[in-house]
């Protein structure tokens, strides 16, 4: 239990630090950014435990915006995928999550991408909407939600592929 | 009274979701609004700390092009300097010196960003150094951004490339002025509005700060022409500038402070 709640801090702390350090200044063909952070709110592990798991999404949303000036849009974005988190996961996985006993490194590769592509893209679709904020740059977000989602997609299958060989 | 206990015992995922989504609205909507963002900025010791020596390793790398730039200037200066009418004399005290309005700091920049909509900066000088809200940020090429908020050590800047900010400026050899904003598009473009039709404009022309606000002083550049509209009611120019900044590629800035700014303040708040 206590080795668990030590591993997952220094993941939180790692990742918040990657990001802000690194990735928010890769600007790929001008303003192109992963969020790579989204991947501790889909592997976070399932338990019965809600409160701190949604808690805990909202304390990293807010701290990569407290780095990046954006307000709270991070934390916005966050808190709603960690909220509706047990609905994507029950429309991916299906039966293994009714019965409680899903582990990330066991299921089927294909079903994990699905359920990476439905977290990122809600995820990105708020971030972006809340950051530019104004109606009349519906397109902006959409294309900006498309290319930074790919990007994001892209560097969260190759850390879980990197991760679990490891194991 | 036990219902209503029950009935949040049963939601509490649900309201806690809720009062976070608030709570975040709440900071996003700040960030929106000018000088508002005071919890939510990284101008406090943990992330300043952090980018600035995420910074002290990043800098290393282009410190040949930041020399450059600084060896331009200072060739500049020089020239102004010994090409100068009169030429500086040994042992004369210019009185003319001591009234000067402005005073300037050096600063160098920990965090650049330019990819977002709202981008803000971050600067390696604070409170401590006597730097507060709404000084001027400039570079040795042209303008860059206003001071937002403030801790010991850091500083945030608006820079220009933010939708929140609108900077008074002027063609540089007539004084028709307007406001500066920018649409997000293109970050070494921005947009120059509300200058008047009969105001004669060719395409490469300066535009400089018109010194209207307390915040700049007259004449420091932004940027050249590069093409312009009328607007849809036909009255007014939009005109397309390009910065003179690389906003891609800076590192050393000065701030600028107005040392009559309370007097002005002052003046203007009695009215």
């Amino acid at each position: 239990m206590n080795n668990t709640i030590i591993s997952h801090t220094i993941q939180f702390i790692a990742l918040v630090l990657l990001q802000v350090a690194v990735l928010n200044h890769i600007n790929f063909l001008g303003d192109i950014n992963p969020y790579l952070y989204v991947i501790f709110i889909c592997l976070f592990p399932i338990n019965n435990n809600r409160i701190a798991f949604i808690f805990l999404s909202f304390l990293l949303g807010l701290s990569i915006d407290l780095f990046s000036d954006s307000g709270g849009v991070h934390a916005a974005a966050s808190v709603t995928i960690a909220f509706i988190r047990p609905v994507i996961l029950k429309f991916c996985f299906g039966s293994i999550y009714e019965h409680q006993t899903i582990k990330f490194k066991q299921v089927d590769f294909g079903a994990k991408v699905i359920y990476f592509i439905i977290i990122i893209f809600i995820h990105h679709l708020i971030l972006f909407s809340l950051e530019i904020f104004n109606l009349s740059n519906i397109l902006l977000v959409l294309k900006k939600t498309l290319f930074s989602g790919i990007f994001t997609l892209l560097l969260c299958v190759i850390t879980t592929v990197i991760f679990s060989r490891k194991k | 009274m036990q219902q209503i206990i029950n009935f949040f015992l049963r939601n509490k995922t649900f309201l806690l979701y809720l009062f976070l989504l608030f709570l975040s609205l709440v900071f996003t909507i700040q960030s929106h609004s000018y000088h508002k963002s005071r919890f939510i900025n990284s101008a406090n010791f943990l992330t300043g700390g952090i980018y600035n020596s995420a910074n002290n390793i990043q800098s290393f790398f282009n410190l040949k092009s930041q020399n450059e730039l600084l060896q331009e200037e200072n060739n500049y200066l020089k020239s102004l300097l010994y090409n100068s009418s009169g030429k500086p004399q040994e042992g004369f005290i210019d009185s003319t010196r001591f009234s000067s309005n402005y005073k300037f700091t050096p600063a160098r920049i920990i965090k650049n960003s330019y990819a977002s909509t709202n981008n803000v900066l971050l600067l390696n000088k604070g409170k401590n150094d006597s730097i507060s809200q709404d000084f001027g940020v400039i570079t040795s090429k042209g303008i860059l951004g206003i001071v937002d908020e403030t801790s010991n050590k850091y500083a945030t800047v608006i820079s220009v490339l933010n939708t929140n900010i609108k900077i008074s400026a002027q063609l540089k050899n007539t004084n028709h002025f307007g406001s500066l904003e920018w649409d997000t598009k293109n970050p070494n473009r921005v947009q120059l509005h509300e200058i008047s039709k009969i105001a004669p404009l060719k395409k490469g022309d300066t535009i400089v700060t018109s010194g209207r606000s307390i915040i700049f002083p007259k004449g420091i550049p932004i940027g050249t022409i590069e093409t312009f509209n009328l607007d849809s009611a036909e009255n007014f120019y939009t005109i397309e500038v390009n910065l003179f900044n690389d906003m891609t590629n800076i590192e050393h800035v000065y701030i600028i402070e107005n040392t009559d700014r309370k007097e002005i303040n002052n003046l203007l708040n009695n009215e």
